[in-house]
Formats: structure tokens, sequence, C-alpha cells
């Protein structure tokens, strides 16, 4: 059995979730926007997922939008709020270690003639709020920061960020894939207007996302067709996904299993390794995430070699293309763009045991020996 | 039991290639790894039958899970830009003819991909779908001509020392292209009749000029264009816009059929000749490598070709030191073309070769 130390891309569907879809998946079959008992039957599940979803994060059920991805809420929230208020202003703020979701919308809407101004980061991945600050300008009408980062876990200062959004009266974005995965999170506490979503990262299901709109908002569609999702996203809804979604969420927030004790064993171990080191914050980092940079290692062949001796690693960004080019969160943070070749990224879930996290740093040893060792030249032989 | 690293081009020949190692019954380990040469091409370009393309990519890992093997990609766009694409436009710029199917298999397959493979994917070998055979005989290996000799690829891999071919297997070396169709075809591999990629993967449409430029900002400055006696007959684009042996494209009338005889960088001058003019019997060769390690003798017998699918001359090779020989052809070549390969077979045994100098 492998050891997977993927989470962060993805995470296991949890059985519990599985059998509360099933029953949309096969009897409870209508369309919620249809007038019989079918259509109401199905209707019932997804208002109650919509529900359960606003009591975990203390908003109105009115205020969650399902969309299709994490990524499809953050193209939604960005580009909907920057369309609708454009007669206002057309500035952006946003950072330099956003996920591509949030970085590629915004570089669009620069194309459409918006401007965009991304703060930069330090060393370990923090956005300095102080920087936020001075980016806005009398034409800025959104400000976009995720809680934390996919690559190297950091956490960011949302409620400082959120305070001066709220004093300048701006909408402030935050893109929680990841963190609401430990956390719940909190629109009011973080003073944020936009918050994206999504299940696949929790223990649900794939291809079903939210965006958590505060009441009052004015948004431009990005799916355009009939009234679902109060006119804000068209498309029959992915009734089963939205059950699984509340389901997995509210089942995420029911436990406090003690990841972050595995992480730190698992980061000792890593920098105690020849020419590791630790990328991302120290402590202020999401509790299942571990990322490194290696010298002499290109990441690539590193997860590679991993996979093949039974453990499921990333570099940290998606890199099934095989790009060259080394990922722009470590480049941000100021990491030698050599040295960021050698990146490698393993988060923890709720199965992941000590044993796990030993196996894997003894690994991941042998594994940089050999990589490095390139090549002693192989005996001629029969 | 081995572990062996397939090099899976998402072509119809890697692909069985990969298949035949993978098949029920055998020991073997096998790993699907497709490099990725050099960014995405332009827009458009897609439609083209390069190996590299991102189509290539997805055909490749098609096969790798019809076939139940891993599939990695490894990135070799440094190693490729530095040793393929930029020593193809640098042997134009030199007034040569550039063979990067040879380069790639000497500084990528059969390096980056066997070292980087080795270290990586703990392998023991390398395979990949050339058409070419391997034999173990009187304590060394013998890279021999394929069975099919249509598709035999020994000219591209005559590079090879006995260290890399201990670590390589050429799995299709005993079918002919035929045969390797029936077998994807048989395994409903997604390649079975993708056609045969003729271009080089990199200039997608066949025009290298382009290369020249973005690579070595070359824009070509027309010159003279000469015969064997020095007198002008017409005029050039740019010395590297053509090479030995080159027939179209002169824009040259002098009522018979002329040839590029001779490239000549520092004056921007192309030289041309009547068939018979272009020919040569004797011709030095460079760089010279041999599968043995050693040249068998300082003078051998040997047959030798001087470019793909070209026939075998029967010559008189005389080493001069050890990494350089003299071929006397037995026969007049038709344009040894300087920066070619020159191979040594013989029999079906490839001895090595080297590359034609400037006379």
């Amino acid at each position: 059995m492998a050891i997977y130390l993927d989470h962060a891309a993805t995470t296991p569907l949890r059985p519990e979730v599985l059998e509360a879809m099933l029953p949309y998946l096969t009897e409870h079959h209508g369309n919620p926007s249809s007038i019989h008992a079918a259509g109401r039957r199905a209707r019932q599940g997804l208002d109650e997922a919509r529900e359960e979803i606003a009591a975990l994060i203390g908003a109105k059920p009115r205020e969650v939008v399902f969309t299709a991805s994490g990524t499809e809420a953050d193209n939604l929230a960005v580009k909907g709020v920057a369309w609708a208020s454009s007669a206002r202003g057309r500035h952006i703020v946003t950072s330099t270690v956003e996920h591509k979701a949030v970085i590629n919308t915004a570089a669009i809407l620069e194309r459409q003639g918006f401007q965009v101004t991304a703060v930069g980061v330090d060393r370990a991945g923090r956005v300095d709020p102080a920087d936020v600050a001075s980016a806005i300008t009398d034409a800025t009408t959104l400000v976009s920061i995720q809680a934390a980062n996919n690559e190297v876990g950091t956490l960011q200062p949302i409620a400082e960020i959120g305070a001066i959004c709220r004093e300048r009266r701006i909408p402030l974005h935050v893109d929680a894939v990841q963190s609401a995965a430990f956390e719940p999170p909190t629109p009011d506490a973080w003073q944020a207007t936009l918050i994206s979503l999504s299940a696949h990262k929790l223990y649900g299901p794939k291809g079903i996302g939210a965006l958590y709109v505060r009441q009052g908002t004015a948004m431009v569609p990005q799916m355009n067709g009939g009234a679902q999702e109060r006119q804000r996203r068209a498309g029959t809804e992915n009734v089963a996904a939205a059950v699984g979604f509340a389901r997995s969420m509210r089942l995420a927030y029911a436990e406090k299993p003690n990841l972050a004790t595995l992480r730190d064993r698992l980061i000792a171990g890593l920098v105690a390794l020849d020419g590791v080191q630790l990328t991302g914050h120290a402590s202020e980092r999401l509790p299942n995430s571990a990322s490194a940079v290696i010298e002499g290692v290109e990441g690539g062949d590193l997860v590679a070699a991993l996979d093949l001796d039974g453990i499921e690693a990333s570099t940290g960004s998606a890199c099934t293309t095989g790009s060259v080019e080394p990922s722009h969160v470590l480049l941000a943070m100021g990491i030698d763009p050599e040295l960021a070749h050698g990146s490698l990224r393993l988060t923890l879930g709720r199965d992941t045991t000590e044993a796990d996290v030993d196996r894997t740093i003894e690994v991941v040893g042998a594994c940089i020996g050999r990589l490095r060792g390139l090549r002693a030249p192989a005996a001629v032989s029969a | 039991m081995s572990r062996i690293v397939a090099a899976m081009s998402g072509g119809v020949d890697s692909s069985v290639a990969a298949a035949l190692l993978a098949r029920e019954g055998t020991e073997d380990e096998v790993i699907g790894v497709w490099m990725r040469t050099h960014g995405d091409l332009p827009e458009g370009y897609e439609l083209s039958r390069s190996c590299c393309s991102p189509d290539a990519a997805d055909d490749a890992r098609r096969v790798a899970q019809l076939l139940s093997i891993p599939f990695y990609i490894l990135n070799v766009e440094r190693e490729f830009g530095a040793r393929v694409i930029d020593a193809f436009v640098d042997s134009y710029l030199e007034g040569a003819t550039p063979n990067p199917c040879q380069a790639c298999n000497q500084y990528i397959k059969f390096d980056e991909l066997l070292k980087r493979g080795l270290a990586a994917y703990g392998a023991d070998a390398v395979a990949t779908g050339h058409y070419a055979r391997l034999e173990h005989r009187d304590g060394r290996w013998r890279l021999m001509r394929a069975a099919d000799a249509d598709k035999d690829q020994t000219y591209f891999l005559w590079v090879l020392s006995q260290e890399q071919l201990a670590q390589t297997r050429f799995p299709l070396g005993d079918l002919t292209k035929p045969e390797v169709r029936a077998i994807a075809a048989d395994l409903t591999l997604p390649t079975a009749h993708k056609p045969e990629s003729q271009e080089i993967c990199f200039v997608p449409l066949g025009d290298y000029r382009e290369l020249l430029e973005e690579r070595r900002g070359y824009a070509g400055e027309p010159g003279p264009i000469v015969d064997a006696d020095g007198t002008r007959v017409g005029t050039h684009t740019g010395y590297a816009h053509y090479t030995v042996g080159q027939r179209h494209g002169l824009g040259v009338a002098l009522g018979e059929a002329v040839y590029v005889r001779e490239v000549q960088p520092t004056t921007n001058t192309v030289v041309i000749g009547r068939r018979e003019e272009v020919a040569q019997r004797s011709f030095t060769v460079d760089g010279a490598r041999f599968t043995a390690g050693d040249a068998p003798a300082e003078r051998f017998e040997a047959s030798v070709r001087i470019r793909h699918r070209a026939p075998d001359v029967p010559a008189e090779v005389t080493m001069v030191g050890r990494d350089r020989f003299v071929a006397e052809t037995a026969a007049p070549v038709w344009a040894p073309a300087p920066g070619q390969a020159a191979v040594l077979y013989d029999g079906d045994e490839c001895l090595g070769g080297g590359r034609i100098s400037r006379a």
C-alpha cells in the first residue's frame, strides 16, 4: 500500500459522504428547479446542503453559491466583482503567491484593461498587511488574498487585511480552499465579502465548490443561462455533490486530529537531511503541510522516485506537463530559481500515521542520495 | 528481474517497444517516460506529426495506461535546447549539415534519460523504439543492423559506447515495421495507425531558417553562388540556408542539374557543381568513436554509409590518431556533407563512425 501524502492536491472521499450522496445519484434524481415531487425532493437536499454549509461558516444560506470547483469560485469572485464595479474603478489588489485560479484570472482582467497590483511576500511567503494598504488606490474595487498557500502552507494575516479593506470600504475575496479543510472560514472575523471553497480538499467529492458572497454584493455572473443560484451561476445544480460537500464539511470540523504534531515530526526529519530547507513559515502554516527545497535534485525526478518507492508526493505546483518553470510561489519568496527546481510538498491526512512519517523521511533520504549520485557508471557486463 | 525505462515518444514504434517489454510473462518491470524536449509550439502547429507536441504526450500516457505501467514526464528542455537545437543551428552556421537525431541519441536518450532514469527510477536499462539489434559476443556488446533493413537506425546510434550498449534494449530489432504495426493494432494501442514522423521534431514545418534567426540572430545575408571556376552564377539568401548536396532552391539555370558542393561561411559563398563534381572518393572524418572502444586496427576494411538510407560503400579506413580517420571508397560517394555522420560497418555490425569534416 502506498503512503499517500498529497492531501493538498485532493483527499479520498469519506465513506459517510458517499453514503449521503448515493440517494441523490439514484432515487432522488429530480431537477431541483422542477415543480413535481421528484424535483422538490432534490431541492430539499440542495437547500439543506446550502443551509448546513452556511451554518458552518456563520453565513446566511442565500450567501452560499455552489460552483463546479474552487477555481470556478475564484473566477466568479474576481471577474464577477471586478466587472460589477467597473464603472467605479478598474484596479484590483492581489498577491504574488496566489493560486493560479486567481493569478491567471487577474491576468485576463489586465488584458481587458484592468490594473492589477500583486503585493509581494517575505521569505516565509507572508503578505504584509501594510503592503496591501499602500497598494489600494481610489480605483481599487477588490482585494483578493488567499487564507493559506497551497504550495508551502503559509497562513496569511487575513483578519488584519480584512480590517484594512473594511476601513477603505473595499470588498475582500479570500481563497480559503486549502485552509477550510482544517478551520471553518469566518466571513465576519475576516470581514470578508467573498470566500472560495472546495469540497474535495476536505474528503468530499470532486466537481463541487462554493463561493460565499456577502449579501448585497453586486456581481456579474460568469455562467449565463437559467436562474439557478439566485442568478449568480446558471446550470442545473450538482445536487449529490452539494449534499456530499455539506456532509464532508460537517465531518471535517467534528474532529480535531493532531496533524500538527505529525507535521512537525516530518519537518524535523526532512530538514535534518543534508541540503534540505523548509519552505514557508515555521509555525504559521497549515497543520498538514511540510514543504521543502532540496539542493541538487530536480523535484519532478524526486517525486517519480518516491512514487516508485511507494510514497505519493508532489513538487507543490501542478507540473504534470513537465514544465521547466519553477514555482511562482517559491520565486516570489526569493528562493533561488535553481534551488526552486528541487521542490517537494508532503501533505498529511487524517489516516497518516507516525510510522508513515518515519518511513517517508527514510525514503526521501535514500532517494535524494540516489539522485545526487547521478551517476556512478554501472559496470559493463553481459 | 530488471527495471527498464521505456522512452515513449507517443509514436507507434516506442509504444510497441514498451508493450513488448511489459507483456505478460516477462520478468521486467517497465516504466514509461515521455521526454519534454522543448516548450509548447505556437498555436496552429498542433496538427503537426511532431513527436514532441502535447498530443504526443497524451498518446504516450494513454498507451502506458493500457499497458498498466507507471508513466512520468521527464523535462529535458535545457539539455535538448543546448545539445540538440543549438548544436543544430550552430552546425548550419559553420557551413555544415546537422545531425539532430544522432545528437538526441547521444546526449538525451542514452545519456540524460539513461542517467536520470537510473538514478530517479532505480532502473537498470533504457529501452527505445529504434530499429537496431544488440548482441553480446566474444566479450563485448555489438550494435547490429535491424532485421528490417529498410528501417535500420544504426546510422543514428553509432555513438553508443560499451557502457551505454550494456544498459540499452531495442525490443524492435527483430521486427519489421508492418509487424510492429500489427502488434500495435492487435493490442488496440491508440498509436497503431499514427503516420510516420519524418520531419525534425523541433522544426515542425520543415523550415529551419526561422530557428537560425530566433536562436542565433542569423537573418541571412545575400551572397554569391559560384561554380567550380569561381564564376558567379547566382545569388543566395545566406550561406547557412544551404547544405552540401542540395539541388533545389538555388535559383540557378545552367541547363543541367547542379548541386551545392561547398558552403563557405567566412566568405558567405555557396559553391555549386555538376553531379559528378559533387561526388568524392576520399574524405576525412573527425570525432571518431567505436562501439568496441577502439578502432579494429590502424588500417582496416569496412563499408561506410554517409547518410541515412544511402547505400553502403566498401572503403579502406586509415586511422589518423585516435579520433580521426580517412575513408577511401572503392567507388565515388555522392556528396559527403561536412557535419553528417560517416558510419562504419563490418557486415551487419556497426563498428562506429564520426563526423565528416570540411574537406
